[in-house]
């Protein structure tokens, strides 16, 4: 909300002028940092651009031996294993954030909202080892045979379910990447269905609103932005989640038809790669271009929320 | 305040006073592979004649790199070095020691040192053209165990790593469809399976899908008692992963004829010989910044060569034959400028 604030008392001293070259170093430095990593990416990955050209975009193939790197795998895992995740994570994520705003009782409210918080401080590779160790044996024993069984013969749609049933691949990856991002995207949901003022919700309430027509005609239209902006942050962590996605994705880099079939992240294949890379080689720059491309995609992701946000605000 | 810390000082010295003699540093980084067998020996040299290495396993690829900028005393890799590499970054490259790599499998009531492999079988299987445990070749192969009717799962190493190096060098040694269609790195452009990450992470994926296949550090399958098996060697006789087999495969190396010391250890002569054996090399500095740094990594792999067998041993790792570590010793007299 744009509001005009008074200025400030002119009364400069040494002190008001060190703090505020401070601030506005501190300021300044964030752009600075930003343009250099991105600077760096470009540079370190220029000689791929240069040896694939607009191939290194279009191609699916990655060889270290013969020396030929192309982006559409990873960049793939990591559009479609991050959708899916949000696809999985934001109606439960609401739903924790419409419960704990509206309908829990009071007491219960305090400790699984801290509760919550307190999934989002646990650390990846905590929850890449729970995927690898738990929910991929899970998977590989219960729920992917049963599946392909079930669906893997459907015409039309049963590509999607078939192939031999490792546990890892796409959708065990997406599932954990799932949960990870659940607790950001509900705790900023809660936080912002809070900051709604009581009486617009008392005066719906008066007029005979149920809980849900609530939720939808007064709190979700009025915190839309920010909870834009809460997906938009659990959208970022799963693009760049790097330990807990290695873990269990199957490390493959070939694109597979099938949700269950194995595949590769940017940040996965990155970490997993560089150790190896010598120094010069074009698979330092391929590496290097890779983590370029995933800023560009961040920033395209970040781009596209904005605009949404826009639209919407003008209708 | 200035109490205070002058006592942390003082307890800190004391600390370090404590440690036997007055121990010197020296720093290497570089390959996974030997890890485990230079950190013992590191203990073991640090008490005896108080050198204390600092070792960084990150990787073969970043060992090199990590000489190159001489950041570090010694860099450590899988894979040798080429030569022209070598001359232009002026550096000497010695093995250290040596070990193999053994393929793993998960069966259902199969036992290690069971199955029966060739060469050219699992790059048929990590080619994806044998896809079951029940197909004809391996059934031929295996008369006398039942090879239940399972879909083969291979899985590799998903991160780039000297065992890949030594694995995929192998089956381009005995495959021409491997040598032509994929070749072999550190990391390769797999076509069949699931990649994993480290030996832990192969092993664990291994143990957890049924038909599953996989290759790791004999080290690492010794010591988790994972299900090995027994491979077909040159001479054509099957041989399992025991220690003896390995050594054979190593005084097979022709060592003398190999520049740099860049022997190959796969697919050797000899009916007892293990077919996937391989060196690790270390890089030194030919004119070194400080000598003395260098002297001192000379003098630890002096010590390892003579007192570090017993250790590598109970690591399951090779030591080198006597008359390399002599060999090794001359170049060091010959081309490192003290």
């Amino acid at each position: 909300m744009p509001q005009t604030v008074a200025s400030p008392a002119r009364r400069t001293s040494i002190g008001d002028m060190i703090f505020e070259g401070l601030a506005t170093g501190a300021g300044v430095l964030v752009l600075v940092l930003l343009g250099a990593i991105i600077l760096s990416l470009f540079i370190g990955g220029l000689p791929a651009f240069r040896a694939f050209g607009f191939g290194f975009l279009t191609s699916d193939d990655w060889d270290p031996v013969k020396e030929i790197f192309g982006s559409v795998v990873p960049i793939y895992g990591t559009i479609v294993t991050s959708i899916m995740a949000l696809i999985m994570a934001v109606p439960v994520a609401f739903g924790i954030a419409f419960w704990l705003t509206e309908l829990a009782p009071a007491w219960l409210r305090r400790p699984v909202g801290t509760a919550v918080e307190l999934l989002a401080a646990v650390p990846s590779i905590i929850y890449g080892m729970w995927g690898f160790f738990i929910i991929v044996p899970f998977m590989g024993t219960y729920v992917q045979p049963f599946v392909i069984d079930l669906l893997g013969d459907l015409p039309g749609i049963g590509f999607l379910f078939q192939g031999p049933p490792f546990g890892t691949g796409i959708f065990t990856a997406a599932l954990i990447l799932g949960v990870m991002i659940i607790p950001f995207i509900a705790a900023t949901m809660r936080d912002v269905f809070q900051t709604v003022p009581p009486v617009f919700k008392e005066s719906a309430y008066g007029l005979g609103c149920t809980t849900w027509e609530v939720m939808r005609a007064i709190v979700i239209p009025y915190t839309r932005v920010s909870v834009m902006g809460g997906i938009m942050l659990g959208l970022g962590r799963a693009l760049g989640e790097t330990m807990a996605v290695t873990f269990v994705i199957g490390n493959t880099n070939r694109i597979a038809t099938s949700i269950f079939g194995p595949g590769n992240t940017i940040a996965s294949l990155v970490a997993l790669e560089f150790p190896e890379s010598p120094a010069g080689s074009l698979k330092l720059a391929s590496l290097l271009a890779l983590g370029f491309l995933l800023f560009v995609i961040s920033f395209i992701v970040l781009a596209i929320s904005r605009m949404l946000l826009r639209s919407g605000a003008k209708a | 305040m200035r109490v205070s810390s002058y006592f942390t000082i003082s307890a800190l010295a004391l600390a370090l006073a404590a440690t036997p003699a007055l121990a010197q540093q020296i720093t290497g980084a570089g390959a996974t592979f030997p890890a485990p067998v230079y950190a013992k020996w590191g203990e073991a040299a640090k008490a005896a004649i108080g050198l204390e290495l600092n070792y960084q396993a990150i990787g073969s690829g970043g060992g090199q790199n990590q000489i190159l900028n001489r950041t570090v005393d010694f860099g450590a890799s899988d894979a040798p070095m080429d030569g022209e590499k070598l001359k232009s970054g002026n550096l000497l490259q010695f093995p250290a020691v040596m070990g193999a790599v053994v393929p793993i499998v998960n069966l259902p009531g199969i036992e290690a040192d069971q199955v029966k492999l060739t060469g050219e079988l699992l790059a048929e299987i990590y080619l994806g053209k044998i896809t079951k445990w029940n197909d004809p070749k391996l059934v031929e192969m295996n008369k006398g165990v039942t090879l239940p009717n399972l879909a083969i799962a291979p899985v590799y190493r998903a991160d780039g790593s000297g065992t890949t190096f030594v694995f995929t060098s192998y089956l381009s040694a005995v495959s021409a469809d491997w040598k032509s269609g994929v070749g072999a790195s550190a990391s390769v452009k797999w076509v069949a399976g699931n990649g994993a990450k480290g030996n832990d992470g192969v092993a664990a994926t291994v143990r957890q899908v049924k038909g599953g296949i996989g290759y790791v550090e004999n080290a690492y399958a010794t010591q988790n008692k994972l299900t090995t098996t027994q491979l077909r060697n040159k001479a054509g006789s099957f041989v399992k992963p025991t220690l003896a087999a390995f050594v054979a495969a190593a005084d097979n190396g022709d060592w003398k004829a190999a520049p740099n010391y860049a022997v190959s250890l796969i697919d050797m002569q000899g009916a007892t010989s293990w077919p996937i054996v391989s060196a690790t090399f270390i890089l030194l500095p030919k004119d070194p910044k400080d000598p003395a740094r260098s002297a001192n990594v000379m003098k630890f792999f002096d010590w390892a060569y003579k007192n570090g067998a017993d250790i590598a041993k109970g690591l399951d790792y090779i030591a080198l034959p006597t008359a390399v570590q002599d060999a090794v010793r001359a170049s060091w007299k010959a081309d490192i400028k003290g």
